[in-house]
């Protein structure tokens, strides 16, 4: 601080002054302005993607989700094949066909994970056909995702206010009810993290950028990425599952080498 | 001892001797050693789980006695300035600070904490083990009831510092359990929110309730515990140990090596072989990752939020009991209070009951058999099914509660309903022991029939000879007289029924222990006899076995 | 054998006489005859075996070696990687467990191995003769006769109850455990008519327009952050989860009509059960799941129990916004939060 105090007669003081005052009205505009973040895309998508895209989802979705994914006719028990999709954005696109869970292989409490049935182009003309029916969140830019860019410490605070109690505070993941579960995070790619946050994909709420913001997001990311690639100090994880395995571990290994060696020690030497 | 006067007349040769000899003229330590130096003690691996506990207990102090070094059981505020980056500046308790400088600031204090804490698991875990042994075994049996019931609070003490131990930290998880703790508290009746607020020094969390959880873990509970162990180890050297029984047996004689030096060594080795198994857990295994939970705060809450194991039992009771059936709440309020049966039931109820069944038992087999004879040959678990049984039936209710303590995991890790998994433990709570009773006591009484079986046949050599007449058999092999012994000396108690008292009247208790009486030993297999021995070898074959046992099935017919 | 009333258990009454009657009971063989161990008839393996403990416990020095290697050879400050912390809990935790399983399985194996393996009886003694006890029970009751408490009740009397009451100041001198002990306390929250709706953990306030459909924010009230007493305590109590609904898929009871806003609910995070933060919100189905004991809530029933060990809903926070368009409570919960206690009513 006192290095900056002892520049601020510098002659660009008073353009970095302004550049600063531009950049907080900014931040603030944004955060309090967009709450449903359909901020500049940052991939622009031609027509051609879109008619593309089209043709894949007629093949490929729309037995569920209905001819311009307007949604299938609730059933008896207003249960409903697949939701519609106007409005939903190019980011629920990218996370569901991307991570594998669309197209569904079956119904279930929830989409699965499996491997992915699009390639990377099919997947972004899905997504920029979705995303010509409405307005809706956008595939995250680089920026954002910049793990290295984040703040851990401040990441780990918002996991786990708005997080870990679905997915664990070392994001092992958890069960949720009726079969439903949040997944763990582990290996799951920064923009799917990120896309996850802002589309609230299943039963997972949305957290918009007026919630928490992309900074917030980045930071999350940031955390998630460090306990991630660092691992724990005290060796083996266990899964990061708490005590349950810790105790599973104790009464069968533990144990299990204890009884072991008794027996050695009980029995007469040959 | 020597007299103070005059001068000794004894004067040892060897340097050994001489130590010895400056020793016990000030103490007494000859008696010690005359005592303890040669005194027998018998040889099996199940006796070892005491140890294995008393062990982990002195692992427990020595690791514990260097983390208090480096501890601060404050509560105040602070912004964590040490070298782990995801928690850099933020805002969290001294203590939970100092638990993180102890895990990465300071060399090997990651280590004695994981020491710590597996040890502390283990202790439980042993002296569950070791009772379990000594129920299964009947060991408890007269002269070992108070012991039985010493090592009983030395549970529960256990238990009690592992608790206090567990929330130091001011971890998430650990704030999350002592406010679940805090819950509890307040569902008593009467005086709970007192309670609540002398515990917690006010609302909870408050500024106290590390410090004091802090005092009772590193010197009231182990004070206590390291008393009873005193008590306990009296009582063992004054009953003597127990021992299985066999050829040469004897309930007067007590059979195996002696103290010095095999089972001093044998004593003094596991304690290296306990310490070093804890040491390679400790060193490759993660426990109690407080740095992935966070400081504590009330706000937020990690999934598969869960006490330690020991106490899993009452959390798994908490999360089985349904708060509403229908529409029909177990809260009730009556003249404007509260009765906070979903809580108040689940939590105190089958602790309650395990506890109080765990302390009576050795007086309800006493009063229900009659039995006041001294016991120092134990039980083979299978020639007292009934014990066996209800022991097991226990087991198992326990382990259901245990289960559903980790209900979340199960629906994860096997991909079923959370729900599903709460209704199945639901009914298992009932029916679990009650099939584990009687499936029990089945597999006990085919052990004892195969027994039976082997005694009177020998055993099968898988030989298959074919007799002149063209039959074949499976040739028999005799047993020698030393594993006949241990197959056929056992007591099988018969029914006692209720018996008139010095009226001739047959009160209800005598009533009610006669049919206890009949439930414990009506379906026996007696023990072979010599006659019935020598009839079998006359015969070559089994025929007479159904003299004394109907039901027994004919295995080995030719 | 003291009071072995039944006998010794070999000759029991009540033991099985199944057979017909002759010998009741096996004859028992006495121990079984001493089998000799390798080491005790071959030299050369009593040598080998005084090898393999020696080398056990040389592996211990070079356990202990290994110790001071992972301690001296590893500093830890500020750029310790996690992994070089992991391998120096890897090296201390091996170095320990070979320097004590050296020693350990060196010495079992020698006592194992070469000290005598001979088993031994020993004859038990009585825990308690029968004369002790009656020599015992005499001078005790010598004992109260001297002191004469039996035959002067007033003594006897006036003691007892002094050492009754010198019990109390004992318990008494507790009571400052909790300086302030008002049960009323619990009903009350930082909530009040006004305080805006702010994000946990920043304290920022939320606009009701950043609450979209499906959205779950979590919430403290505004000006928590600045206290600097008891700020966990209020935390403990005012924590909100806030969400948003198609407003038809609401069911509101009567009286509860302005409680929510445009959708907009706001309940109580503490669980009825024991106070866990309930904070799994499932968007799609609306339930709110406590990640401890599993009990559930739906959020368009006004939160009532619909699984688990909960047996009241979570107290809904009557909200509203302000004339800038900000959330604010239009007063405190209605009914005391977290779990239940005696005096709740």
């Amino acid at each position: 601080m006192k290095a900056l105090s002892q520049r601020r007669r510098h002659p660009l003081a008073a353009i970095a002054l302004l550049l600063l005052g531009l950049l907080v009205t900014g931040g603030l505009y944004a955060v309090a302005g967009t709450v449903n973040e359909a901020k500049a895309q940052t991939t622009t998508y031609s027509a051609q993607d879109v008619e593309e895209g089209e043709k894949l989802f007629v093949a490929n979705c729309a037995t569920c989700h209905g001819i311009g994914a307007v949604g299938a006719p609730e059933g008896a028990h207003g249960n409903q094949a697949g939701p519609s999709l106007v409005g939903v954005g190019a980011a629920a696109v990218d996370f569901q066909v991307g991570t594998g869970r669309m197209p569904m292989q079956m119904n279930g409490p929830q989409a699965q994970v499996k491997p992915v049935q699009f390639n990377d182009e099919q997947t972004r003309q899905l997504s920029a056909y979705v995303a010509s029916l409405g307005a809706g969140p956008a595939v995250p830019s680089e920026e954002v995702l910049d793990a290295s860019q984040g703040d851990p410490a401040k990441g780990g605070e918002l996991f786990r206010v708005n997080c870990a109690m679905c997915h664990n505070a070392a994001a092992a993941g958890g069960a949720l009810t009726r079969g439903k579960f949040a997944p763990g995070l582990d290996g799951v790619s920064e923009k799917h993290i990120y896309e996850a946050m802002v589309t609230g994909p299943q039963n997972m709420p949305v957290f918009n950028d007026a919630n928490v913001t992309p900074e917030g997001k980045r930071d999350i990311i940031a955390f998630l990425k460090s306990i991630e690639t660092e691992g724990s100090p005290g060796g083996a994880e266990l899964g990061s599952l708490g005590p349950v395995a810790e105790g599973l571990f104790i009464w069968t290994a533990g144990l299990g080498i204890i009884i072991g060696f008794t027996i050695w020690l009980t029995q007469r030497s040959s | 001892m020597s007299s103070t006067s005059a001068p000794d007349t004894y004067t040892p040769k060897t340097r050994v001797g001489r130590i010895a000899n400056f020793v016990d003229s000030r103490t007494g330590g000859s008696a010690m050693v005359k005592e303890f130096g040669r005194k027998i003690f018998p040889d099996h691996w199940s006796f070892m789980f005491g140890e294995v506990a008393l062990y982990s207990f002195v692992i427990l102090l020595l690791s514990g006695t260097f983390l208090t070094f480096f501890f601060d059981p404050s509560m105040a505020e602070t912004h964590y300035d040490g070298s782990y980056v995801p928690l850099k500046g933020v805002e969290m308790s001294v203590a939970y600070a100092s638990s993180l400088d102890i895990s990465f600031d300071i060399r090997g204090g990651l280590f004695m904490r994981q020491v710590h804490h597996w040890a502390a698991l283990l202790f439980v875990a042993a002296m569950s083990v070791h009772m379990l042994r000594v129920f299964f075994t009947g060991a408890f049996r007269r002269p070992r009831e108070l012991n039985w019931v010493v090592g009983g609070v030395l549970l529960i003490l256990g238990m009690a510092a592992g608790f206090t131990g567990y929330s130091l930290p001011d971890d998430l998880l650990s704030g999350n359990g002592l406010r679940i703790i805090d819950g509890v508290i307040k569902s008593i009746p009467l005086v709970g929110t007192y309670i609540s607020f002398f515990l917690f020094g006010g609302e909870f969390p408050g500024t106290a309730i590390i410090g004091r959880l802090y005092v009772l873990h590193i010197l009231l509970v182990p004070a206590i515990i390291l008393l009873m162990i005193a008590l306990h180890m009296f009582m063992l050297v004054v009953h003597k140990h127990t021992q299985y029984p066999g050829p040469g047996r004897t309930e007067t004689n007590v059979v195996g090596y002696p103290v010095g030096p095999v089972y001093a060594a044998k004593a003094g080795g596991f304690f290296f072989i306990v310490f070093g198994v804890i040491a390679v857990i400790a060193g490759l295994f993660t426990i109690n990752p407080i740095w992935n939970y966070g400081p504590y705060d009330p706000s937020p809450v990690s999934a598969g939020t869960q006490p330690d194991w020991y106490i899993g039992f009452v959390d798994g009771a908490l999360r089985l009991m349904p708060g509403v059936i229908g529409e029909f709440p177990f809260e009730y309020v009556i003249f404007g209070r509260t009765l906070t049966l979903n809580v108040l039931l689940p939590a105190l109820g089958p602790a309650g009951i395990l506890f109080t069944l765990l302390f009576a038992w050795p007086w309800i087999e006493r009063w229900v058999t009659r039995d006041d004879r001294e016991h120092h040959l134990l039980d083979r678990p299978r020639n007292a099914p009934t014990r066996t049984a209800i022991g097991v039936a226990g087991f198992v209710w326990y382990a259901v509660m245990w289960a559903a303590a980790g209900s979340d995991l199960i629906a994860t890790h096997f991909l079923v309903s959370l729900n599903d998994v709460t209704y199945w433990l639901r009914a298992l709570f009932f029916l679990g022991p009650i099939v584990a009773y009687i499936v029990t006591k089945r597999i006990c009484l085919s052990l004892q029939r195969k027994d039976r079986e082997i005694a009177l046949h020998g055993r099968e050599t898988g030989r298959i000879v074919r007799l002149p007449h063209g039959e074949f058999i499976e040739v028999h092999e005799p047993l020698d007289d030393y594993h006949q012994y241990r197959l056929v000396n056992f007591e099988s108690p018969e029914v006692l029924p209720a018996q008139p008292d010095a009226n001739g009247r047959i009160g209800r208790t005598e009533k009610l222990r006669g049919r206890l009486s009949r439930l414990f030993f009506e379906d026996r297999v007696a023990p072979v006899t010599p006659a019935e021995l020598e009839a079998a070898h006359a015969h070559g074959h089994p025929a007479v076995e159904e003299a004394a046992e109907s039901r027994t099935s004919e295995v080995s017919r030719h | 054998m003291g009071d072995h009333s039944h006998g010794d258990p070999n000759t029991s009454g009540t033991v099985a006489t199944a057979g017909q009657g002759q010998v009741e009971k096996f004859q028992d063989p006495g121990l079984p005859p001493h089998r000799p161990r390798l080491a005790d008839k071959d030299p050369r393996a009593e040598k080998r075996a005084e090898r393999q403990v020696a080398i056990l416990f040389a592996v211990s020095i070079i356990g202990t070696l290994l110790f001071f290697v992972g301690y001296f050879a590893i500093r830890l400050d500020e750029s310790t990687a996690i992994s070089t912390l992991r391998l120096q809990n890897m090296l201390l935790g091996l170095g320990t467990a070979f320097a004590m399983l050296g020693i350990g399985v060196g010495i079992v194996h020698w006592a194992k191995t070469l000290m005598p393996d001979h088993e031994v009886a020993e004859e038990r003694h009585e825990v308690r003769p029968e004369e002790d006890r009656q020599v015992a029970e005499k001078m005790i009751g010598q004992i109260l006769d001297e002191s004469g408490i039996k035959r002067r009740p007033l003594i006897r009397n006036t003691l007892l109850g002094a050492g009754v009451l010198a019990i109390l100041p004992a318990i008494g001198i507790f009571r400052d455990l909790s300086k302030n002990i008002n049960p009323d306390v619990l009903r009350h929250t930082m909530w009040d008519e006004g305080v805006r709706l702010a994000r946990d953990p920043e304290g920022t306030p939320i606009r009701a327009a950043d609450v979209t459909i499906g959205s779950a924010f979590h919430v403290i009230p505004e000006g928590l952050n600045d206290l600097h007493e008891g700020k966990l305590n209020e935390k403990a109590k005012a924590v909100v989860l806030l969400m948003r609904l198609n407003p038809e898929d609401l069911q509101v009871s009567p009286g509860r009509e302005d409680w929510n806003y445009n959708g907009i609910v706001a309940y109580s995070k503490i669980c009825t059960h024991v106070g866990c933060p309930v904070a799994l919100y499932e968007q799609q189905t609306h339930h709110l799941l406590c990640p401890c004991h599993q009990s559930t809530f739906d959020l368009t029933q006004e939160c009532k129990v619909i699984f688990g060990p909960a047996a009241h809903p979570l107290p809904q926070l009557p909200i509203t916004v302000d004339s800038e368009g900000y959330l604010v409570a239009r007063s405190d919960f209605q009914s005391p939060v977290g779990p239940s206690f005696w005096e709740r009513g």
